[in-house]
């Protein structure tokens, strides 16, 4: 029932440290050790290349495996000094691996608004033009294809969907969609993020900044091409997230990085902040076998599409879906703290007396919190907050308590 | 000083042996937010997983290098796991081991094999 993959995989990188008798495979377990990203193994030359290739090189990156693509995994400041960069000033992350996918309306937005209703427990009829939000493609059980984000760009809709699951999310919108759009994956761009409290202040100094607050977006043309902004993130941070053409986004980044308060950030900080932040890491807090309801993203179900609404239902999983929002589902996804030093990672059981009761799905060191944090799946009954429940690490039952999501504040401009 | 395959570093002190790792695992590891010591008396053999340390990103095992009995662990780390990364080579040793004949250390690397090993 309870998911195992941390587990056997970290099987894996024990042996690569025990076995580790040369730099390669030391660097082999270090990369081995990011269990939650590294979703398959390759040889590096199937991997993608990110535009920005030589740029992280030259700033010490260290790349790692990451949904098909070589992805910077930290640089030279660390994990812990990157993560902190980002809450104090402002981070710049390259996730040019995620999918960006336009969807051309064929017979006007409405059409296509309802069309893609069809495939979310959300409302996209009723987002205005300019905005952005976030959404779920549901399967007909319930459980969750992916989350992403969708921006109403008046003439097409704009979606952000993650690595991994991008093929799969554009065959399946090509799928359901046709009659309503063109799904064009956009090929010609590179995505960055810049999170942190001064991030408006430092992008602001780059490109003439049009006033925006959070989840608005906006096209601007600029010295680097034509851009496409929105005021988002998955840091809990104030920023941006900034789509720019692939001959531009060299200088672009380097642009920023002049400035003293921007470094470069990478995946192991992007998630321990995202971490910290409450947000799900699909693959491994929301999945194709957990509801949205027990994921605990009900917020991301607008009214309109619940019992009682003008729209209600009518998207893949409508039946477990509602049957959750109603009668409440079987288990919650919950904050965790760890009540000693040590971390909760990915796949520990967690008991109430002797039973099990859930297991965390994500977990780690939350250095603005300076204590480890972890979130995973409870069933209903302990999932009050201030539940104490143990968890298993490496045989020993240590305590843990069920805690309020976020960890550290959100610092968005609503 | 002498090396082990595995990134750790071994030196003799009063017919003890005291155990850390490398910067160079240091480095690798990234920064270390928890430590987990063995209890003293705890009869180890070669590759035994002794300690577990944990950066923010993943958990590893430090092996026992040899047989022996852990006679003294430091207490320091567990309060302040980050010194692996401040001192590794000093500060942030992990255990003492007593060994039946500390003519073993020599089988092991010095310090010029173990930096053609990492080069």
């Amino acid at each position: 029932m309870w998911p195992a993959e941390g587990i056997a995989i970290s099987g894996a990188c024990f042996q690569a440290w025990t076995e580790g008798a040369s730099d390669a495979d030391l660097s082999a377990r270090d990369a081995c050790a990011f269990r939650g990203f590294v979703i398959e193994r390759g040889e590096m030359s199937d991997l993608k290349m990110l535009d920005l290739a030589a740029l992280h090189d030259a700033h010490g990156a260290k790349m790692v495996p990451f949904a098909g693509y070589n992805m910077p995994v930290q640089y030279a400041l660390g994990v812990m000094g990157e993560h902190t960069h980002t809450r104090t000033q402002a981070g710049l992350f390259d996730v040019s691996h995620m999918g960006q996918v336009i969807l051309r309306p064929k017979a006007g937005m409405e059409a296509l608004a309802l069309g893609f209703e069809a495939l979310m427990p959300v409302d996209v009829l009723g987002l205005a033009e300019g905005r952005q939000r976030y959404g779920l493609l549901t399967n007909d059980a319930g459980g969750i294809r992916d989350d992403l984000m969708f921006a109403n760009r008046g003439d097409d809709l704009l979606v952000v969907v993650n690595a991994a699951c991008k093929d799969a999310d554009i065959a399946h919108m090509t799928a359901h969609l046709s009659d309503v759009a063109d799904v064009i994956p956009v090929t010609d761009r590179a995505l960055l993020a810049l999170q942190g409290p001064l991030a408006a202040a430092a992008l602001g100094a780059v490109i003439t900044l049009p006033d925006m607050r959070f989840m608005d977006v906006a096209e601007i043309d600029t010295d680097f091409g034509t851009l496409w902004l929105s005021r988002s993130g998955y840091t809990g941070e104030d920023g941006f997230e900034i789509s720019v053409p692939n001959a531009h986004v060299q200088a672009f980044a380097e642009a920023l990085l002049t400035q003293n308060t921007v470094a470069l950030i990478g995946l192991g900080a992007r998630d321990s902040l995202r971490l910290e932040a409450g947000l799900c890491l699909y693959g491994h807090d929301i999945t194709t076998e957990t509801s949205p309801i027990e994921a605990g993203l009900t917020w991301a179900i607008q009214k309109v599409r619940r019992t009682g609404g003008d729209r209600a239902g009518g998207f893949a999983g409508s039946d477990v879906i509602l049957d959750h929002l109603a009668n409440g589902a079987p288990r919650k996804r919950v904050g965790l703290l760890p009540q000693t030093r040590a971390p909760m990672r990915e796949g520990v059981s967690l008991f109430s007396g002797d039973t099990q009761v859930g297991a965390v799905t994500s977990g780690g060191f939350g250095p603005t919190l300076g204590a480890p944090v972890a979130m995973g799946y409870v069933d209903a009954q302990h999932a009050a907050l201030g539940t104490e429940l143990t968890g298993d690490v490496r045989g020993k039952r240590l305590p843990v308590t069920v805690a309020a999501l976020p960890f550290t504040p959100a610092n968005f401009k609503r | 000083m002498k090396y082990t395959e595995d990134h750790e570093w071994m030196r003799l002190e009063d017919d003890l042996i005291i155990v850390g790792i490398t910067e160079h695992a240091a480095t690798q590891l990234g920064d270390i937010v928890f430590v987990e010591l063995p209890e003293i008396e705890t009869q180890t053999a070669k590759g035994d997983e002794v300690v577990v340390i944990e950066s923010v990103k993943a958990a590893s095992d430090i092996l026992a290098p040899l047989d022996g009995e852990i006679v003294e662990v430091n207490q320091a780390l567990i309060d302040a796991p980050a010194l692996v990364n401040e001192d590794p080579t000093g500060a942030a040793w992990f255990f003492k081991l007593k060994v039946d004949d500390t003519a073993v250390l020599d089988d092991f690397m010095d310090e010029d094999a173990y930096k053609a090993l990492i080069d």
